[in-house]
Parts: C-alpha cells; sequence; structure tokens
C-alpha cells in the first residue's frame, strides 16, 4: 500500500490519511476501472494502439477498453494535436462525461501544442479543459504512457478529482486578483 | 516539354499572354487576368490543346521576394522602371491525359485588388481549391459559386497563409473560463 503514497504533496498525503475506510474502498474500485475514451486526432494515435494493444497492454491496469461514447467514459484520453476549430467539439465531448471524469494530455501536442506555433494549432488542450495528467514525448514511449497512467491512479487513490483541481485554481486565481 | 502549348497560346491569344517561361522543367504561362477565363476554356475545348485534368489553383505572396536569376521588373514594371510587381501570384496547373502534356498558368494579382477569374465553373474540381486559397491568401474569385472559408471558422480574420500574418497570432474559439489571460492571447 505504499505506493499510494509515494506523493510529494504533503497534502495529498494528509488527505489520504484522512479517507474513510470506504472512500479508500471506492477509490480503490474507481482506479483499476478508468474506461478511456480516446479523443485521437494525430500521429500519437499510432503510439495509443501500441500501448493498448497486446505488448504494452494498458488493461493490465484497468483502463479496459475504450469507450465509443464519452458519456460511458471516466478518462478522457487527448491523442495528438488540437486544433483551434476542434476547441468547441472537444469541450463538448468532455462536458458530456459523467462525474467523476479525468483527462489525460497524450504527447507534447496535446499537452503543450508541441512543435506548432501557427494560427491552427492550440497551444495544449488545456486551453479548453482542465487535465489531470501531462506525458511528454513525441509520441511518448508506451512505458510513459503506463507511467502517467499509474499517476493518474494514485490520484484517483487519493480522491482528487478535477473539481478539487478546479477549485484550487480558482483559489489561487481570487487570491491573485485579490492582491491586487 | 510542353513548348508547342506556349507557343500555341502566343499565337492564339497574343497580348493576352504577358510572358511565358520555363521552370524546373515546367512551362509557365503569365496571363493577363481579365484574359483568364477565355484562355481557361480554350486550353480545355481545343482538340489539340485538350487539357481535361485540373491539377491544382494555389497562390504565392510574393512579399519582400527578389528572383536572384532575373531581374524583378521583367514582367510587371511601369513606364517609370520602378518596380511594380503585384504581390500576388495565381498558379493554375494544368494537364491533358490525351496529349500528356501540362502548363501553369499563372496571374498577376495586387494586393490593393486581390480578385482573380475563378475557373470553377470549367473544371469543377477547382472549386474547393479556389476556396482553399481564399481562405489561406484572401484571393476573391469572381464568379465563383460558393467562396467561403473551407478549412478555417467563419469567426477567423485575416488570412494565414500571408507573409505578414503573424505566426503566433491565435484566435481561439473556446477558451476556459476558470483560466487567467496569458501573455499569448493579448496579441
Amino acid at each position: 500500500m505504499g505506493v499510494e503514497l509515494a506523493t510529494t504533496r504533503l497534502e495529498d498525503a494528509v488527505k489520504w490519511a484522512k479517507q474513510s475506510a470506504l472512500d479508500k474502498t471506492v477509490n480503490w474500485g474507481r482506479k483499476f476501472s478508468l474506461f478511456s475514451y480516446p479523443f485521437v486526432t494525430a500521429c500519437c494515435g499510432m503510439e495509443f494502439m501500441s500501448v493498448a494493444g497486446p505488448k504494452y497492454d494498458l488493461a493490465r491496469f484497468g483502463a479496459e477498453f475504450p469507450r465509443f461514447s464519452p458519456r460511458q467514459a471516466d478518462l478522457l484520453m487527448v491523442v495528438g494535436t488540437i486544433t483551434e476549430k476542434q476547441g468547441p467539439a472537444l469541450k463538448r465531448v468532455y462536458d458530456q462525461m459523467a462525474e467523476p471524469k479525468f483527462v489525460m494530455a497524450f504527447g507534447v501536442c496535446a499537452s503543450t501544442g508541441g512543435f506548432y506555433q501557427n494560427y491552427h494549432a492550440m497551444p495544449g488542450c488545456d486551453q479548453v479543459i482542465p487535465v489531470d495528467v501531462y506525458i511528454p514525448g513525441c509520441p511518448p514511449r508506451p512505458e510513459q504512457v503506463i507511467d502517467g497512467l499509474m499517476m493518474l491512479m494514485d490520484r484517483v487513490q487519493q480522491g482528487r478529482t478535477h473539481n478539487q483541481l478546479q477549485r484550487k485554481r480558482e483559489q489561487v486565481i481570487s487570491e491573485l486578483t485579490s492582491a491586487e | 516539354m510542353s513548348q508547342k502549348v506556349l507557343d500555341a497560346l502566343k499565337a492564339k491569344f497574343g497580348d493576352a499572354i504577358t510572358s511565358t517561361e520555363n521552370q524546373f522543367g515546367d512551362d509557365i504561362a503569365w496571363i493577363a487576368r481579365d484574359k483568364l477565363p477565355a484562355v481557361a476554356l480554350w486550353l480545355r475545348d481545343d482538340a489539340g490543346m485538350a487539357f481535361d485534368a485540373p491539377v491544382f489553383v494555389t497562390c504565392i505572396d510574393r512579399l519582400d521576394w527578389k528572383p536572384l536569376h532575373r531581374p524583378v521588373s521583367e514582367h510587371f514594371s511601369d513606364e517609370s522602371g520602378k518596380d511594380s510587381r503585384p504581390r500576388f501570384e495565381v498558379c493554375y496547373q494544368l494537364r491533358s491525359s490525351t496529349h500528356r502534356h501540362r502548363v501553369r498558368l499563372k496571374v498577376a494579382v495586387p494586393e490593393n485588388d486581390s480578385r482573380c477569374p475563378s475557373l470553377a465553373q470549367l473544371w469543377p474540381a477547382f472549386n474547393w481549391q479556389e476556396r482553399e486559397t481564399f481562405d489561406m491568401y484572401g484571393i476573391r474569385f469572381d464568379q465563383h459559386p460558393d467562396l467561403r472559408r473551407i478549412y478555417l471558422y467563419e469567426e477567423f480574420v485575416g488570412y494565414p497563409l500571408r507573409k505578414d500574418y503573424p505566426k503566433d497570432k491565435r484566435q481561439p474559439l473556446v477558451r476556459r473560463d476558470d483560466l487567467p489571460v496569458g501573455q499569448k492571447e493579448q496579441k
């Protein structure tokens, strides 16, 4: 059980320690059944197929198989470059997912825009939706993806969700704006 | 390669052919802008030409571009000798599947009047490509059946493949409402 405590953030460790046994059980079940919705737009999709295939086998971690509707998915995997024109579609897909939901930015294009700096490419899908885990790489190695997924599973076990991230962000923003 | 096409064009249309040149094995005919539909119609329908395969239409932005191998003002100089070369070149590449020859038609389009006759009525395959050229360079094709943006969204302002479009300028459609405004979007 030491894996779940492997976090650098004290607040996470405290949060984990404060969780009730029921929360821990629910989160434990939740982290091993992340159904994914791959929003595949570009060449990273090849790497996604590799990591979802039998050799690297993402299903070992319970991210069992891609759903074909965002309503059935827990994990939105943004795989590949997002253009400004795709922004509304991505936001709509995200909004259709049921809570609790998690987002993984797969590859540098989804994380930061990658090597694109031009009129059409969005500098990271976090311009439109909140992101839990960023996976670097162009494309990322399957080991990196598995590492990112395990980080996400740690978060799920700690009970951290998007909304908490979002609340944290709002809190920081309000502090910043009130300081001015 | 198809010099005979250029010779026939010059013999048939005379002044409408501003000049001809040959670049890397491709024969190029510069056409006066208002004569383009007539020249293109003849190229398509004449039995000796029979250009039945439209290859592409695109545009070249000659902003700050100076060719090395010939004088800048070779084609488009006014009486004073000052360089009045138009900024845009619209290129039509045509091919004939029966005679197996090809030719490139170029039309000089000035910046302040960026219009060009549309050939979408002659070759329907040019319809979307002219829309793309309009989308990226802002060339307005007269008599085009449906001249709208094809790749970019309607809210987009400007023409991104023009050389003076800032390369890091962004025009986002949606943003997260909880995200602080960064410096990048301020431009």
